[in-house]
């Protein structure tokens, strides 16, 4: 069931409080990336775009989801916690002995994730698999793998039921483009023009040593990605009608594979970590933590909270 | 203990030869027919690897990824996770040599159904030279959990192996060999996933072979025989799980044992074979394979000879492990 835009800032919100409380509970983990993306999060898990439905968690023809920056978990954790995909409760075991909720997220666990991630530039070739695999499945998506195997050996009744067709939705870190798996990938996925993928990138500026275009320099980063024959958005991240209207043109292409590039401020909501690469790798200590929350509850101030 | 037979002629100077990946070919043929789930990836090496048969009959289940083998491997994962069977296609140098962290993270963390095959292993890729020798691929994917590791004596085990593999559940790497080698085995022999078999007895050495040169190890048999001593010999093709029941089985009564492997001595079938037997039964144990060391140029029969790994010095390993008994 999609939210309108104003239930899901108010999720958005209450995703960003979940990250704080997770990180100060687990003590280690990574902060910025995860409270930069909490709106794109929302807007791929309640914006009514993306296929996606805990009750039918287990159906062939749902949307996938790589998180391919692994690293920003709490925020996925967070989200599907949100959308019904297991107890808000479990998400203070994060990175804990036992815990379905691994430092970097994996797929052992009937929690709505379907890959594992963790080293960076591995997710898009995973999207990729999962977007063939569809494509091979779409009798009436020929595309430049020729017709698929299912008409070619069963009837075409049987068809019917065996075909499956999903988006799949790759969320990406701005970082994991210093790897070269990722422009592998990126190239494949332009020959084949496989529009059955999205990625959704996490333009943040910042990677652990320091920001992106000291680092390694991106830009002109679109320019990149359009040579590689790939359809580019660039979003205000933190603006959900504009996220999910990119969402809507990419899953309407008819050919190259979209990539959104959405502007985040690192650390978003909370004014002491926005835009700090030292926030990338760390938690907060328990009285940032108690800081960071005020703010949200309290929209920076805007608002009295109902907790204080 | 059930003796397997081989093929009647092997020893045969006219026995027929076959490269391994031969047999890869021609079960991705058989596999494409059979099942429309199987699906092909290369990294530009459509033909050597014995791809580009399937790739020309199933062109829409043939992915053709450009010299990229970490992203081949994880397009892999994906279209395992989506429900199809692939096959990585590559030479074992680059993958899993240079796909290890996708193979690790994105196949078996994940268990995706994927098939890695591995062509060119073994100093026998001859003329190529050291980067293209594959002697590290099993010591490299052995030690990581979730995996399957075989290496098949000949074309004809390559292609059941390939058809095992379609048909098991779960990651499962395999490598195969440039050079045409002796068929030792027939369609009749049987196969099947962790289990060794014995295809030659005998009390008084144990000699244990995964690949190619079981045919040295049985040819050795032979020479030993003649010296009044009579070896025991073992096709281990699974490395891991290895057949610890069949091989213990096989010492318990030999006493000693050399393992014999196109591969480093270091971390392969020796390093199975010596954790098992330390940890069960501690018996000596002698090396054929790679003393640690690159490859070079040269013919496959030069090479074999240079580093040891000839029937001869399969012969000499047995009567060494039998002096130290």
């Amino acid at each position: 069931m999609a939210k309108n835009l104003q239930q899901m800032n108010k999720i958005a919100n209450s995703i960003r409080q979940d990250i704080i409380k997770m990180l100060v509970t687990a003590g280690s983990g990574h902060s910025a990336g995860p409270l930069g993306m909490a709106d794109v999060l929302t807007a791929l898990y309640f914006g009514g775009v993306a296929n996606l439905d805990p009750k039918k968690r287990h159906s062939p023809d749902r949307d996938r989801v790589i998180l391919s920056n692994a690293h920003i978990c709490p925020v996925l954790y967070a989200t599907l916690a949100h959308r019904g995909y297991f107890p808000k409760s479990e998400l203070k075991t994060l990175r804990k002995l036992g815990s379905r909720l691994q430092g970097h997220s994996n797929s052992h666990f009937d929690i709505g994730i379907d890959t594992s991630g963790g080293p960076l530039g591995q997710g898009l070739s995973q999207a990729i698999g999962l977007a063939l695999a569809s494509r091979l499945n779409n009798k009436n998506d020929a595309g430049r793998l020729g017709p698929s195997f299912a008409e070619a050996s069963v009837g075409r009744r049987a068809m019917r039921d065996v075909r499956r067709n999903y988006h799949t939705w790759c969320l990406m870190s701005d970082g994991e483009f210093d790897e070269g798996q990722t422009w592998e990938a990126l190239m494949l996925a332009g020959k084949l023009d496989l529009r059955e993928v999205t990625i959704l990138i996490d333009r943040n500026n910042i990677q652990i040593d320091g920001y992106t275009e000291k680092i390694m320099p991106l830009e002109n980063f679109s320019d990149k990605l359009k040579a590689f024959n790939w359809f580019v958005i660039e979003v205000d991240g933190h603006n959900i009608r504009e996220i999910l209207d990119a969402m809507k043109k990419a899953k309407a292409m008819a050919a190259n594979p979209t990539a959104i590039i959405c502007h985040t401020i690192p650390g978003k909501g909370v004014d002491f970590m926005e835009s700090q690469f030292e926030w990338h790798g760390k938690p907060p200590s328990p009285e940032e933590a108690r800081r960071a929350l005020h703010e949200l509850r309290t929209l920076g101030g805007k608002i009295k909270s109902e907790h204080e | 203990m059930k003796l397997v037979k081989l093929s009647d002629f092997w020893m045969h100077k006219t026995a027929e030869k076959r490269p391994t990946r031969d047999g890869y070919g021609e079960a991705l043929l058989e596999l494409g027919e059979a099942n429309p789930q199987v699906v092909v990836l290369t990294a530009d090496l459509a033909e050597s690897t014995r791809a580009l048969p399937f790739g020309e009959k199933y062109p829409d289940r043939f992915i053709e990824c450009g010299v990229a083998e970490q992203n081949m491997m994880g397009v892999a994962a994906g279209l395992a996770l989506g429900g199809k069977i692939p096959f990585v296609s590559s030479y074992a140098v680059f993958s899993p040599g240079r796909s290890w962290d996708q193979l690790r993270v994105s196949v078996c963390y994940t268990k995706a159904n994927v098939k890695i095959a591995g062509a060119h292993t073994g100093i026998s890729v001859g003329p190529d030279g050291a980067t293209h020798q594959a002697l590290e691929d099993m010591a490299i994917t052995r030690v990581i959990p979730n995996l399957v590791v075989i290496a098949p004596c000949d074309a004809e085990e390559t292609r059941k192996c390939t058809l095992a593999a379609a048909a098991y559940q779960g990651p499962v790497y395999f490598r195969f060999a440039r050079e045409k080698t002796p068929v030792m085995t027939v369609k009749q022999t049987p196969f099947e996933i962790g289990q060794a078999y014995v295809c030659r007895e005998g009390y008084d050495v144990t000699l244990i072979a995964a690949g190619p040169l079981l045919h040295a190890a049985l040819m050795a048999a032979e020479k030993l025989a003649a010296k009044g001593i009579e070896a025991e010999v073992i096709n281990s093709h699974t490395i891991k799980p290895l057949d610890t029941k069949t091989i213990l089985r096989s010492v318990k009564k030999t006493h000693c044992a050399v393992t014999v492997e196109e591969h480093q001595t270091t971390g392969g079938l020796f390093g199975a074979v010596a954790e098992a037997l330390a940890k069960h039964y501690p018996v000596p144990l002698e090396a054929v394979g790679m003393p640690d060391s690159f490859g070079e140029s040269g013919t496959p029969d030069e090479l074999l000879a240079k580093y040891k790994m000839t029937e001869k010095d399969v012969f000499s390993a047995a009567i060494k492990v039998i002096k130290r008994k």
